[in-house]
C-alpha cells in the first residue's frame, strides 16, 4: 500500500539494487574484462591523464622561499618576523615553567634563574582551581600535577604545558577576530566558511608540511601548527555566539547609542561570553591534541616520548607518558570546562585591600617567592627528588607481555579473523573496481541527493584524486575508514540508544565517551600497538576508539529529542519496547544519526593519517612520508585528497539527513 | 482637556519586508493594498501608519502578534528602518538624521524598555543602570550618582550589587525601567514590558508605572498585545491590525464608538465601569429638581458608583467650568455596572 504511493522511491530502490549487481560484478570480472579488451585504463588512470601537481607546488613552495618578495621584504624575511614573535613568549615560558633562565649557549650556559618550582606549579594550578569552581576540582587538578611529578613527567609536561600556555591565547584571540569579523562583513564570512571546512578536514599531517618547509624544525613550527589546527572551532564559535545574542540585547546597545566598537566590545562580546568559553575549551583541547602530534617536527614534550617510545617499540615508556598526556589533558578540560561554567561571583566591595580581594594571586606570588628562596637551601623543594620518582614502565612493560604470553593466541586469532572474513575482502573488493565506475557511482549519488550541483563536486573532487595518481591509496583509505565506521556505529548506536533509554547508564556511557574525546588522537595508538602490532588491523581498532564518540552521543542525542508524545501514542497503541524502538524512537532519530555517523565519519579520516604511523598503506602514509621527506606537494596533495574524501562524504550524508528530515516533517 | 503640544508624529509609514520593497512602493501612484504586497513576495509589517503622540501622554499601541506593532516601535526610533513615510521628533525629520546625529538622540533623548529585559548579564544592577551614562563617557562618580538615584526610585535599593540572574522577573524589568531612565529621555518606548510577568506581578509593575508617570510626566509610547492593560495605562490607544491602524482613540471613545466589529469585539469584555466618565452616561440638561450633590463630568463611573448608588436623590454632572450639564442616578449606574445598554450609548 505505502509503496505504491511512492512510486518514485520504488524504482530508486529497484535502480540501486541493479547498480550494486553491477558493482559486485565488476569487481569479481572488471579485471579479466579489462584486459580481454586490452583497456588497461580502466584499471589504472592512465600516464597520460595525470596532473604534475605535487611537482607545480613544491616547485611555487621552493619559488616561494628562496624568490618571493613584497617590496624589499623578502617572503623569508616575512616567515622569521612571525617566527620571532612566536619564539619570544615561548622563550620565556618555558624558562620559567622548564629551563630556567640562561646565558650563554650551548655547554656555557649559566642558569641565572631557575624555572618555578615543581611545588609552586602545583600551588598555582590548585589556587587556579579553586577560584574557577571549588576545593574539589582544586584538589583535583592538583593531583594531576602532582601525579606528573610523582611519576617523572615533570619536565616533558611543562615543555608541552609551554606549548600550550603560548599557543591557546594566539588561537583563542586570532579565532575571536577573525570571528568578528566574519560577524560583521557578510562577504568576509562566505570567504571564511570554505577555509575553516577545508581547514578542518585536511588532515593534521599535511598542515605540518609546508609549515616544516616554511618554518623549519623546531618548537616554533609546531606552535604555528598548533594555532592553525586549534582555530577554526574558535572563529565558527564566536560568529555563532554573536549571533545568538538576543535581538533584544542588540537593540538595546543601538537605543543607548553605542557606537560601533562600544557595540561589538561593551555589549555583543561580553554577553556572549558563556559561549565563547566553550570554544576556548575547544582550543585548549586541540592545541594539546596539536602539541603532541606536533611532536614530529620538533615540539618535544611528552608527545616526543611517545613518539620516541612507539619507534623504539618501549612499550613501557610509551604508555608512561601516554598516562601524562591523559592526565595533562583531563587536568586542563576540567580546569577550563570550569571556568567556561563560572558563574560571576558577587562584587567585592571596592575598598577592600588587595590581599581582601585577591587572595589567591597574592598568597600565589608568596608561594612562588618563597619557595624560589627555600629551593636554593633545600633542592627537593626546586625539582622533585630523582630517588622519590616511581616509574611504571617496568610494569607496564610486564602486563603487556605477560597480556601477549598468555593471551596471544586468543588475541592473534580475533585479529586473524577479523583480516580474513573482513578486512581483506573488502580491501580487494573496492581495489578491484575500475575507477571510472565508482567515479560514476559516486556523481550518481550526488544527483540523486543533490542535484547537479553536488553532483558536480563529487565528480570534479573524485576525478583530483584519480588524476593525481592517487587512487589505490585514496580506496584503501576509503576501505580502512570504512569497516572502521560500520563497526564504530555497530558498537556506537546501540549505546547510544542504551545511553538515551536509561539515565544511571547515560551517565556511565557519557563519562566514558567524555574521557575518550579529551584524549589526544596519539595516545590511542600506545595499547593499540602494544597488542597488536602495526597494520591494518591495529589501525582500525585506534580509528574505531577515536570516532566512536559521535556515533554514541548523536544517537544518544537523537533518541533523547524525539517528542515524547510520539513514544506515548506508540504506548497507548500497543507497542512493546522493541516496536517503540524499531518502528518509533529510530526512524525518528535517523537523521540525528546520520549526522553522527557523518562526525564519526570525519573523525575517522582524520586519525588514519595518524595511523600512518603503525604502517597503513593509504593516504595517510602517503603525507607521513612527505613529512620526513619535506616534500611539501606530495603532502599537500595526499592530505587535500583525504579532504576531498571526507567533504564528499559530508555533502553527501548531510543531503540524505536533509532529505530524511524533511520526509519526517522534520525539517 | 486642552491638547498639548505634539512631540512625536509618524506619517504615513511603510514597512515591507522582502526583496526590492523600496521600488515596489515607489512605483505606484496608490498605496497598494494586502493583496498587492503578497503577489510581490513581500511581507506588509506596517502599512500607512500614521499616529501622533502629544508631551506627557501615554500612548498605547495595542495590537495582537503579527500586527506589526513592534515593527512600528522599532521605526519610531529607527532601529528598523521604515520602507517610506515620516517621522517627525520635535519638528525634525528623524529619517534624515544621519548616523552620527541618530547616535546622539538616542543617547540623549530616547530611553527603550524590553519585553525580555535585555539586561547585560555580566554587569551588577548598578553597572547596568548606568551603562547608558557610560556609554556616553560620563566620568564614573557621577553615572553611579545618578544610576543610584534611579535605582531609588524604581525600588530597588539595596540591590545595587546585585548580577541580574540574582533577582526575580519583576526585579528585572524595574532595572530596566530604572536604565531606561538614567539618561533623563523624552521620548519613553515600552515594548510590551510586563508582558513576560506573571498576572499578580504584572499589575503591581502597572500600578508601579502609574506612579513613576505620575512623578515624570514623560511622553510614552507604550507597547502591548493586552487590552486590558491598554485600557488601564493609556490617554490613548492606537489599534493595529495586519501592519495598519486601523482606530486611535481614547479608551472610552474606544468603547464608546469602536470603528469596526475587529475593535467592539476587544471592547466587549472590559469592565465599562472603569472606562466611562459620567460625562458619556449622564442625561443631558439641566436637573428636573433638588440633586444630592455635584460630581465632575471626567469622573470614572467606578468611582461614583457607591455615592450616587446610596444617594436617593440624583448626582448633578458639572463641566470643567462648574456649570451642571446633565444628571445621573443609581439606574444608570446599575445600567454601567451589570453591562446593559444605557441611554446614552443606545443613542450614538
Amino acid at each position: 500500500m505505502k509503496r505504491a504511493l511512492h512510486p518514485g522511491r520504488h524504482a530508486n530502490t529497484v535502480l540501486w539494487l541493479l547498480l550494486a549487481a553491477v558493482t559486485a560484478f565488476l569487481s569479481q570480472y572488471g579485471r579479466d574484462i579489462a584486459r580481454s579488451f586490452d583497456a588497461r585504463w580502466l584499471l589504472k588512470v592512465p600516464f597520460a591523464m595525470r596532473i604534475p601537481m605535487k611537482a607545480e607546488i613544491g616547485a611555487f613552495m621552493k619559488w616561494l622561499v628562496d624568490e618571493a618578495h613584497f617590496g624589499p621584504v623578502t617572503f623569508t624575511d616575512l616567515t622569521r618576523a612571525v617566527a620571532w614573535a612566536i619564539d619570544q613568549p615561548y622563550r620565556l615560558v618555558r624558562a620559567l615553567l622548564e629551563s630556567g633562565f640562561v646565558q650563554g649557549q650551548g655547554n656555557d650556559a649559566v642558569q641565572i634563574l631557575p624555572p618555578l618550582s615543581w611545588l609552586a606549579v602545583v600551588f598555582v594550578v590548585m589556587a587556579i582551581g579553586h577560584y574557577v569552581r571549588s576545593w574539589k576540582l582544586a584538589v583535583f587538578v592538583g593531583g594531576c600535577f602532582l601525579y606528573l611529578a610523582v611519576f617523572g613527567q615533570w619536565d616533558s609536561a611543562m615543555i608541552t604545558l609551554a606549548s600550550i600556555v603560548i599557543a591557546v591565547p594566539f588561537g583563542v584571540v586570532g579565532g575571536l577576530l577573525l570571528g568578528i569579523g566574519g560577524y560583521r562583513w557578510r562577504w568576509f564570512e562566505r570567504l571564511l566558511v570554505p577555509v575553516l571546512d577545508l581547514m578542518q578536514t585536511v588532515p593534521i599531517f599535511a598542515y605540518l608540511v609546508p609549515i616544516l618547509f616554511l618554518f623549519g624544525f623546531g618548537p616554533v613550527s609546531a606552535l604555528v601548527a598548533t594555532v592553525i589546527y586549534a582555530m577554526p572551532p574558535m572563529v565558527r564559535i564566536t560568529m555563532l555566539a554573536l549571533r545568538s545574542v538576543p535581538d533584544e540585547i542588540r537593540e538595546f546597545g543601538r537605543m543607548v547609542g553605542c557606537t560601533r566598537h562600544q557595540m561589538t566590545w561593551r555589549v555583543l562580546i561580553p554577553s556572549a561570553v558563556p559561549m565563547l568559553m566553550v570554544g576556548v575549551n575547544q582550543v585548549i583541547m586541540l592545541s594539546l591534541n596539536m602539541v603532541i602530534i606536533a611532536s614530529m617536527i620538533g615540539a618535544g614534550g611528552l608527545g616526543y616520548d611517545v613518539l620516541t617510545s612507539l619507534r623504539r617499540l618501549d612499550i613501557g615508556g610509551g604508555l608512561e607518558a601516554g598516562i601524562a598526556i591523559v592526565v595533562l589533558a583531563v587536568a586542563l578540560d576540567r580546569l577550563s570546562q570550569a571556568f567556561a561554567e563560572r558563574s560571576l561571583p558577587s562584587r567585592q566591595p571596592e575598598n577592600a585591600s588587595f590581599l581582601r580581594r585577591f587572595p589567591r594571586m597574592t598568597m600565589s606570588v608568596a608561594v612562588i617567592a618563597g619557595l624560589a628562596v627555600a629551593g636554593l637551601f633545600w633542592p627537593f623543594l626546586q625539582d622533585y627528588p630523582a630517588g622519590g620518582e616511581i616509574t611504571t614502565g617496568p610494569f607496564w612493560q610486564d602486563l603487556v607481555r605477560a597480556i601477549n604470553v598468555n593471551f596471544f593466541d586468543q588475541l592473534e586469532a580475533a585479529k586473524t579473523f577479523m583480516l580474513l572474513s573482513f578486512l581483506i575482502p573488502v580491501k580487494r573488493f573496492l581495489l578491484s573496481l575500475p575507477w571510472p565506475w565508482v567515479v560514476f557511482l559516486i556523481t550518481l549519488a550526488g544527483w540523486q541527493l543533490g542535484r547537479w550541483k553536488l553532483a558536480l563536486l563529487c565528480f570534479l573532487l573524485s576525478m583530483f584524486i584519480a588524476v593525481n595518481g592517487l587512487w589505490g591509496k585514496a580506496m584503501v583509505t576509503i576501505y580502512l575508514c570504512g569497516v572502521s565506521v560500520v563497526i564504530a556505529a555497530l558498537i556506537g548506536i546501540p549505546l547510544g540508544i542504551l545511553a538515551a533509554g536509561n539515565e544511571r547508564a547515560g551517565r556511565i556511557i557519557g563519562g566514558f565517551i567524555d574521557t575518550l574525546q579529551t584524549l589526544p588522537s596519539f595516545v590511542y595508538l600506545i595499547p593499540v600497538v602494544m597488542l597488536f602490532r602495526v597494520g591494518d588491523f591495529s589501525a582500525m581498532i585506534a580509528v574505531i576508539l577515536y570516532a566512536l564518540a559521535p556515533a554514541v552521543r548523536y544517537t544518544a542525542h537523537g533518541i533523547r529529542a524525539i517528542d515524547p508524545q510520539l513514544v506515548e501514542a506508540g504506548v497507548v497503541s500497543g507497542c512493546t519496547r522493541g516496536q517503540l524502538l524499531g518502528r518509533i524512537r529510530l526512524p525518528l532519530a535517523l537523521p540525528e544519526i546520520m549526522l553522527g555517523i557523518n562526525q564519526t565519519i570525519m573523525l575517522a579520516l582524520s586519525m588514519l593519517v595518524i595511523t600512518a604511523l603503525v604502517g597503513t598503506r593509504d593516504l595517510g602514509q602517503e603525507v607521513y612520508i612527505a613529512l620526513t621527506k619535506a616534500d611539501t606537494g606530495r603532502g599537500i596533495v595526499a592530505g587535500v585528497s583525504v579532504a576531498f574524501i571526507a567533504i564528499m562524504a559530508d555533502r553527501l550524508i548531510a543531503a540524505a539527513a536533509a532529505r530524511t528530515r524533511r520526509r519526517l516533517g522534520l525539517a | 482637556m486642552p491638547q498639548k503640544p505634539v512631540k512625536l508624529v509618524c506619517r504615513n509609514i511603510w514597512k515591507l519586508f522582502g526583496e526590492g520593497a523600496e521600488r515596489f512602493l515607489h512605483d505606484r501612484p496608490e498605496p497598494p493594498d494586502a493583496a498587492e504586497i503578497e503577489a510581490a513576495g513581500l511581507i506588509g509589517a506596517v502599512r500607512d501608519a500614521t499616529i501622533e503622540v502629544h508631551e506627557g501622554e501615554i500612548f498605547v499601541i495595542m495590537g495582537l502578534s503579527g500586527s506589526g506593532k513592534s515593527t512600528l516601535i522599532r521605526c519610531l526610533s529607527r532601529l528598523v528602518e521604515p520602507t517610506a513615510g515620516e517621522i517627525l521628533f520635535e519638528g525634525r525629520n528623524l529619517l534624515a538624521a544621519s548616523e552620527r546625529e541618530m547616535i546622539e538622540i538616542r543617547r540623549h533623548k530616547m530611553g527603550m524598555v524590553f519585553q525580555h529585559f535585555a539586561l547585560l548579564p555580566h554587569l551588577s544592577v548598578l553597572q547596568n543602570v548606568a551603562f547608558p551614562l557610560e556609554v556616553q563617557g560620563v566620568d564614573r562618580r557621577r553615572r553611579e550618582e545618578r544610576a543610584r538615584e534611579v535605582i531609588r526610585l524604581v525600588g530597588l535599593q539595596g540591590r545595587e550589587d546585585n548580577f541580574p540572574r540574582e533577582l526575580s522577573g519583576g526585579q528585572q524589568q524595574r532595572v530596566g525601567i530604572a536604565r531606561s531612565l538614567a539618561v533623563e529621555p523624552e521620548l519613553w518606548f515600552l515594548d510590551e514590558p510586563f508582558s513576560a510577568l506573571d498576572p499578580l506581578i504584572r499589575r503591581e509593575m502597572q500600578d508601579e508605572f502609574l506612579r513613576l508617570q505620575n512623578v515624570l510626566r514623560k511622553t510614552i509610547v507604550f507597547i502591548t498585545h493586552d487590552f486590558d492593560e491598554a485600557i488601564r495605562l493609556a490617554d490613548r490607544i492606537a489599534i493595529m491590525k495586519d501592519g495598519a491602524v486601523i482606530q486611535t482613540a481614547s479608551p472610552e471613545e474606544l468603547v464608546l464608538a469602536p470603528v469596526n466589529d475587529y475593535v467592539a469585539e476587544f471592547t466587549r469584555h472590559i469592565p465599562r465601569a472603569k472606562v466611562l466618565t459620567l460625562g458619556s452616561v449622564m442625561v443631558p440638561g439641566p436637573p428636573s429638581g433638588p440633586v444630592a450633590g455635584i460630581l465632575a463630568a471626567d469622573t470614572r463611573v467606578e468611582a461614583a458608583a457607591d455615592k450616587v448608588e446610596a444617594a436617593t436623590l440624583p448626582y448633578g454632572v458639572a463641566d470643567e467650568d462648574g456649570n451642571i450639564i446633565g444628571t445621573v442616578d443609581g439606574r444608570i449606574i446599575v445600567d454601567v455596572l451589570i453591562g446593559r445598554e444605557t441611554r446614552r450609548e443606545s443613542r450614538q
